[in-house]
């Protein structure tokens, strides 16, 4: 494994929605709208001038349409342009985005993720198809969720994380997300109010679920020297990048550990040449569609060894040692399929924009039933 | 649009790995990934520990009814604990796949990448086809519920048309390329037929008729790519990645001019640019244009600046693009000949065009020497082109 050969740096972000439904506008609307704003963002630039190559992520079965990436290039401006899409969540498209600049087909990348998840009618039967149709699919399971029961069940055991723990991620974010303009989810309860509420699978209540969201987020790449030109100083430097996918066949894949980000992360990591991480950032926006899921990927990126214990004396809260999703991550905001890892960054460009930071960590999963991570050093230049 | 000058790594293919491409395949799509894959590693002289990352190719995910169907292949492409990434522009994915492969390398993120492509559309009931129905515009085009034979239909009417081409020089190609499976040990359909034969079959959408076109197949495919201190390691013959280009049109079809695959000239460009080619058809010695349809080869032939506007139809009659001709046009015997499992059918073709150049293309190797190559795939609404240029 090698590392790039130049600074790669974001100067344009775009956002449209975040909200439970948008039935005014189409996804390609969307889209449209956060592109729109992502060139004025990255210094007022024209697409079909300015950028070299457009990236778009999504997957078919999402958008209901066959061979989806035909409806990618226009609301991007990518049309007769080179235009791809990357079948992977949106920190995929980024890392694609990146090696486009450093091979030197580009200097300037955009990258767009969407979600128009409120026009599935049918989500369960449609994860139900990611699942391995011979081993996992046939066995018919009436809730998806299993996967994630068994893999938090496995977690809990192995680290002595107990309910309430659970219920006190979902406390901390949805409470965090009260500060974001994108939490649509955002609220103030407590750890009570997910005690007391059914499971779904054991040992996950509805509020240990994070709910979908519809959005578009368009992001602008280009290497340092364009930057400086468009931005002078006010972009962010991607220091590191990494993903992975551990054994995507459930059966020898390592359930109740996140070894997908564990190999994101070191990789992340060595590039950005950082030995310690829970020193190096100053905040953490990591995946957390499931409560479980922010305590285990917090061990697998070597960021917390004892999730709980840092969870309970408040280390993780907005105002602890390393704050982990200080605006909320999916809990409060929502879950925008592809765009997932977008959003994540989206929250860390915001929050180190705000000044509250000047380095953050994001990481980012592909859901139920997928063994995949994704992982960005970002930090001020 | 900038196109690199300047490239930053030079990268090579070193290994490459076909399954027999068949109507009907009894392993399953990671099954066959790794068939593919597998035979990549051998004939590159690596094993999977050796590899850093792994880019996958496929197109719709309902041909191999699984959503999110580069997670699923991930296990059978060898992507067990590294960086997996699928990339897709339909049709043109194959060669796609290829590409992402060698920017990895070339970016400086990897050094040793195994692509993989693999399409299985036999499960499709009652038929591939069925599949097709749901790629067009939900609103304008779906409630007309047209197929993709009937707008290949318009294209190819629309090509005839513009240049005042006839069936039977369109029909030479599927001729041609049916003829150089037969030396194609994975081809599911080699054989010697004659214009006369493509003529009488049946007609689907006039003008086209069953044997102009390419049969549903399920297959994989799969290269090695590795940096240049890595592939002067492992192999004496590397095959360098000199030129890649890829160009997606609007996704309008209906506006589009027809006759001539523009998307298919940008992207060529591009690539020649970077590969420093000022006059393809002096400089091209190989070629692997996609032919998913007999009329299709023909059209790439031209964007692909190989032959002029209208003119590939007469190029091809005086056996320019025969396997013995200046500029051999699918010796592997194309999709026509060889199958279309989608992804893997452009990934063969780049495959195809590495095993000219090395020298070991076996009865598919042509006449005269070869240097350069280049292939192409084609995909979506009829908007996507994706083009490489190796060199030996």
């Amino acid at each position: 494994m090698g590392t790039f050969l130049n600074r790669i740096t974001i100067i344009g972000i775009g956002w449209f929605g975040f909200r439970p439904t948008t039935p005014e506008v189409s996804f390609r609307e969307m889209v449209f709208e956060a592109a729109s704003r992502a060139y004025k963002d990255a210094g007022n630039i024209n697409p079909r001038n300015d950028v070299d190559s457009f990236i778009s992520c999504q997957e078919d079965f999402w958008e209901g349409i066959s061979i989806s990436d035909e409806f990618a290039p226009d609301q991007m401006g990518g049309a007769m342009r080179p235009t791809m899409t990357v079948a992977g969540d949106s920190l995929q498209g980024l890392a694609h985005a990146v090696m486009h600049i450093n091979s030197g087909v580009a200097n300037v990348v955009s990258i767009e993720a969407h979600s128009k998840v409120s026009d599935i009618l049918t989500f369960s039967d449609l994860v139900k198809f990611a699942m391995d149709p011979i081993y996992v699919r046939s066995i018919n399971p009436p809730n998806f969720h299993f996967i994630a029961g068994l893999d938090a069940v496995k977690f809990m055991q192995r680290k002595g994380i107990t309910r309430e723990d659970l219920a006190l991620v979902v406390e901390k974010n949805k409470k965090a997300g009260l500060s974001s303009p994108r939490a649509s989810y955002a609220s103030n309860i407590s750890a009570e109010d997910v005690l007391k509420k059914d499971y779904v699978v054991y040992p996950l209540s509805e509020l240990d679920i994070a709910p979908f969201v519809d959005g578009a987020i368009v992001i602008v790449v280009a290497d340092e020297e364009v930057a400086k030109k468009l931005k002078k100083d006010d972009y962010l430097v991607i220091k590191g990048l990494g993903f992975a996918t551990d054994s995507s066949n459930l059966e020898t894949a390592e359930l109740g550990k996140a070894n997908y980000m564990r190999i994101a992360s070191d990789m992340a990591y060595r590039m950005a040449g950082i030995e310690s991480p829970r020193r190096y950032f100053d905040a953490v926006f990591v995946d957390d569609r499931y409560s479980y899921k922010e305590l285990q990927h917090l061990e697998g990126l070597r960021v917390s060894e004892e999730p709980s214990k840092d969870l309970r004396e408040g280390n993780l809260s907005p105002q602890g040692e390393i704050p982990v999703n200080p605006l909320g991550g999916h809990m409060a905001k929502g879950v925008p399929l592809e765009a997932s890892g977008f959003s994540l960054l989206l929250d860390a460009i915001d929050y180190i924009k705000q000044g509250k930071g000047e380095r953050a960590l994001v990481a980012s999963w592909r859901g139920i039933p997928t063994l995949t991570g994704s992982v960005v050093v970002v930090e001020k230049p | 649009m900038k196109v690199n000058i300047h490239l930053n790594k030079r990268v090579a293919v070193i290994g490459a790995g076909l399954t027999p491409f068949r109507r009907r395949l009894l392993e399953t799509p990671q099954e066959i990934a790794w068939e593919a894959a597998s035979k990549a590693l051998d004939e590159a002289g690596l094993e999977l520990k050796d590899i850093d990352c792994v880019v996958i190719g496929s197109a719709p995910d309902a041909f191999d009814g699984v959503n999110l169907k580069g997670e699923y292949l991930s296990h059978g492409s060898g992507g067990i604990r590294k960086p997996v990434s699928r990339v897709y522009v339909g049709g043109a994915t194959g060669v796609m796949t290829a590409i992402a492969g060698w920017y990895h390398v070339a970016s400086g993120l990897c050094q040793k990448v195994l692509a993989v492509a693999e399409e299985k559309m036999s499960p499709d009931r009652p038929h591939p086809q069925a599949i097709f129905r749901y790629i067009w515009d939900p609103i304008l085009e779906k409630p007309l519920n047209p197929n993709l034979i009937w707008i290949f239909a318009m294209e190819m009417h629309r090509y005839m048309a513009t240049y005042g081409i006839k069936k039977e020089e369109i029909a030479l190609v599927s001729v041609k390329n049916k003829r150089n499976a037969v030396n194609n040990p994975y081809a599911q359909l080699g054989s010697n037929i004659t214009v006369e034969d493509v003529l009488k079959s049946e007609v689907l959408v006039w003008p086209v008729q069953l044997l102009d076109v390419s049969p549903v197949s399920d297959g994989g495919a799969a290269i090695v790519l590795a940096s240049e201190d890595v592939a002067r390691r492992y192999t004496d013959t590397p095959v360098w990645v000199e030129g890649v280009g890829w160009t997606l049109d609007n996704t309008e079809w209906p506006a589009r001019d027809l006759s001539y695959a523009r998307y298919v000239e940008f992207a060529a460009r591009m690539a020649y640019k970077m590969a420093g080619i000022e006059r393809p058809n002096k400089e091209i010695d190989v070629a692997e244009p996609y032919d998913p349809f007999d009329y299709k080869e023909l059209h790439h032939l031209e964007a692909l600046q190989l032959a002029k506007r209208g003119e590939a139809p007469k190029l091809l009659k005086e056996g320019v693009f025969d396997i013995d001709g200046d500029i051999p046009s699918s010796p592997s015997g194309g999709l026509l000949g060889v199958g279309n499992p989608i992804a893997a059918a452009g990934l063969m073709k780049v495959i195809s065009i590495y095993w000219q150049l090395k020298g070991t293309a076996g009865k598919m190797q042509v006449k005269r020497p070869v240097h350069t190559g280049v292939a192409q795939a084609w995909g979506d609404l009829m908007q996507a082109g994706t083009v490489i240029v190796l060199r030996n």
